[in-house]
């Protein structure tokens, strides 16, 4: 069929921890090279490249993701937050702390990927997401308390080589609930995960 | 990878133009499947059309009390939502049960409809299989298939598919909706998947450059309950080797309606019919179950590394159904 070729490479500007970066980027590179091999930013790591370890795991549009299957061309217009980016200037942020105070990590590879993770399953939780070990998915059950066995099914995508597995869920845990004391202090701050259009509560019955 | 094209449709019918006029296209969802693929070779398209921004992400409810999912609703919305964890507790818990937190927020239900088999063969270019390259021969039926199907398969292909979200939508009767250059159509879940016999490189009956727009589910079954329940090899975080959703309607003792799907057996979507007609109308008891599992399975043709797949169907079904069964006592 007489279709032109297409252009295999585009200019893109990505939005990455509030700041803008444009570069012309080959079609076929994914957010995690782009992340790592073009803008220098290297806390994002490369575990699989296949989307089986979580390694490469930053925020789009403030929800999780992984990197190495997101083409950069497609993350255009998204916001981006990296390892880079979740702390505030130099207060780290609740779960990087966490993860330090309770040694959350061994070699620390795979430690970027948990913290953004951990970031947002604290969120994810907080807008009563349920997940695969909660009991009673109805909305009227209300949601779970994050027990152990709740963080670690929703941190499953993340996996840790050193096996540093039981201080990762002690520090998400602890994070957590200073998360939801600071919630309790000021209820108006508690962001939930960025809607997409679907969230129709009370909608019917 | 191949190198290859990327356009952002802002509407259906941009969509489906660019992949009229290209037929190397593909559309491009989360990407959790589509790249990953792009990445070994198996698949290379010459020209991805980005639908993850077209209108097609809304949960509606529908005028007869069912819901409509738009195509590009992202998997952690849809089993997020209440009207969905509300009325088909069923499919938030197969979403759930599937993939990871990060690979949920990515992928989009179109998406997950078509997502491509997990055979080891398959994914390895330097292999023959005759999904990939048709006439090549299937190294998994001589070779490993330990989770390969054991329904429906032939002697071309053994492979299953390995969705989680469309055994939930199967046992629910959810119709899928598309669009293409020459209009609307619709498609039941069961009908949707082709039966393998010796194609088994032609996987769905979509019309070719079909967009899938969504899927629209009726009313559940009234009064009853229902559940997905996943076998894997760990606890989290793997496919399937063997999963079930099932409704039950339990009325003056007997089944007055049940609904039973089985995942990870066979290259659809196994919505189990014969095991639906042999327990409706008769007692609720692991017996009955027991037997309306072996009238399913009796068409199983087990591979000599997958026959424990019978029995742990065998045993999901009853093990399922008896929680139900206590669960609509309650
Ligand atoms: C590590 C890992 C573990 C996983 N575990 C599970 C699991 O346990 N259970 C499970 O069910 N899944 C699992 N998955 C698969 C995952 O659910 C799918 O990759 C995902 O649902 C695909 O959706 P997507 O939007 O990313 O599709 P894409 O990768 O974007 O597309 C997949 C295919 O669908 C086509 N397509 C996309 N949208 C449309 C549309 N609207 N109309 C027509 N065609 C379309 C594309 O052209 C492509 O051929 C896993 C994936 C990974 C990487
Ligand atoms: S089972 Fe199917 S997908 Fe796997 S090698 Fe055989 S033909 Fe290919
Ligand atoms: S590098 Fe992305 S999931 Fe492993
Ligand atoms: S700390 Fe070493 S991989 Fe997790």
């Amino acid at each position: 069929m007489a279709t032109a070729p297409p252009s295999t490479y585009s200019a893109v500007t990505l939005n990455i921890n509030g700041e803008k970066h444009t570069l012309t980027v080959d079609h076929r590179t994914t957010l995690l090279d782009a992340l790592r091999e073009r803008l220098d930013m290297t806390g994002t790591k490369k575990g699989c490249d296949q989307g089986q370890c979580g390694a490469c795991t930053v925020l789009l549009d403030k929800r999780r993701a992984v990197a190495c299957l997101q083409l950069a061309v497609a993350a255009e217009g998204r916001e981006i937050t990296t390892i880079e980016g979740v702390a505030e200037g130099d207060r780290l942020h609740p779960v990087q702390q966490a993860f330090l105070d309770l040694d959350g990590y061994q070699c620390g590879y795979c430690t970027p990927g948990q913290i953004c993770s951990a970031v947002a399953v604290i969120e994810e939780h907080a807008a009563g997401w349920p997940s695969a070990a909660t009991d009673d998915v109805r909305p009227e059950a209300g949601p779970p308390p994050l027990t152990a066995e709740e963080i670690r099914e929703r941190m499953s995508g993340n996996l840790c080589r050193c096996g540093a597995y039981v201080s990762i869920v002690q520090a998400v845990a602890r994070a957590a609930e200073a998360d939801a004391r600071a919630a309790q202090d000021a209820p108006d701050t508690q962001g939930a995960p960025a809607a997409q259009g679907t969230e129709h509560e009370g909608a019917a019955a | 990878m191949k190198e290859f094209g990327y356009e952002r449709a802002a509407d259906v019918s941009g969509a489906l133009a660019l992949l009229d006029a290209d037929p190397d296209a593909r559309f491009l969802g989360g990407g959790t499947n589509l790249v990953d693929l792009m990445k070994t070779g198996v698949e290379r398209p010459a020209r991805l059309v980005d639908v993850r921004e077209l209108p097609l992400d809304r949960i509606e409810s529908t005028e007869d009390g069912g819901l409509h999912i738009g195509a590009t609703v992202t998997n952690s919305d849809l089993a997020a939502h209440p009207d969905v964890r509300r009325r088909y507790p069923a499919l938030t818990q197969a979403v759930l049960a599937g993939a990871s937190g990060q690979l949920r927020n990515m992928a989009t239900v179109g998406g997950n409809l078509l997502q491509r088999t997990r055979c080891g063969y398959f994914a390895d270019v330097s292999k023959p299989c005759n999904k990939r390259v048709p006439g090549s021969g299937c190294p998994a039926i001589e070779g490993e298939h330990h989770n390969h199907a054991i329904l429906g398969a032939s002697d071309h292909c053994v492979a299953t598919h390995p969705s989680d979200l469309g055994v939930a939508l199967a046992a629910f009767d959810a119709v899928v909706s598309y669009e293409t250059t020459d209009g609307p159509g619709e498609l039941p879940l069961t009908d949707l998947y082709l039966p393998v016999g010796d194609t088994p490189h032609l996987e769905t009956a979509l019309p070719p450059g079909a967009l899938i727009t969504g899927v629209t589910l009726p009313p559940a079954p009234a009064g009853a309950v229902s559940r997905y329940r996943k076998v894997r090899e760990r606890a989290s975080y793997a496919f399937a080797i063997g999963s079930i959703a099932a409704a039950l309607d339990v009325r003056d003792g007997v089944v007055h309606e049940v609904r039973l799907a089985f995942g990870a057996v066979a290259s659809r979507p196994w919505r189990a019919r014969a095991a639906e007609a042999a327990l409706t109308g008769g007692p609720v008891d692991a017996a009955a179950f027991a037997a309306a599992a072996d009238a399913e399975l009796a068409a199983a043709e087990p591979l000599p590394h997958n026959g424990y797949k019978v029995t742990l169907m065998r045993n999901l079904v009853v093990a399922v159904l008896s929680e139900l069964a206590e669960e609509a006592a309650r």
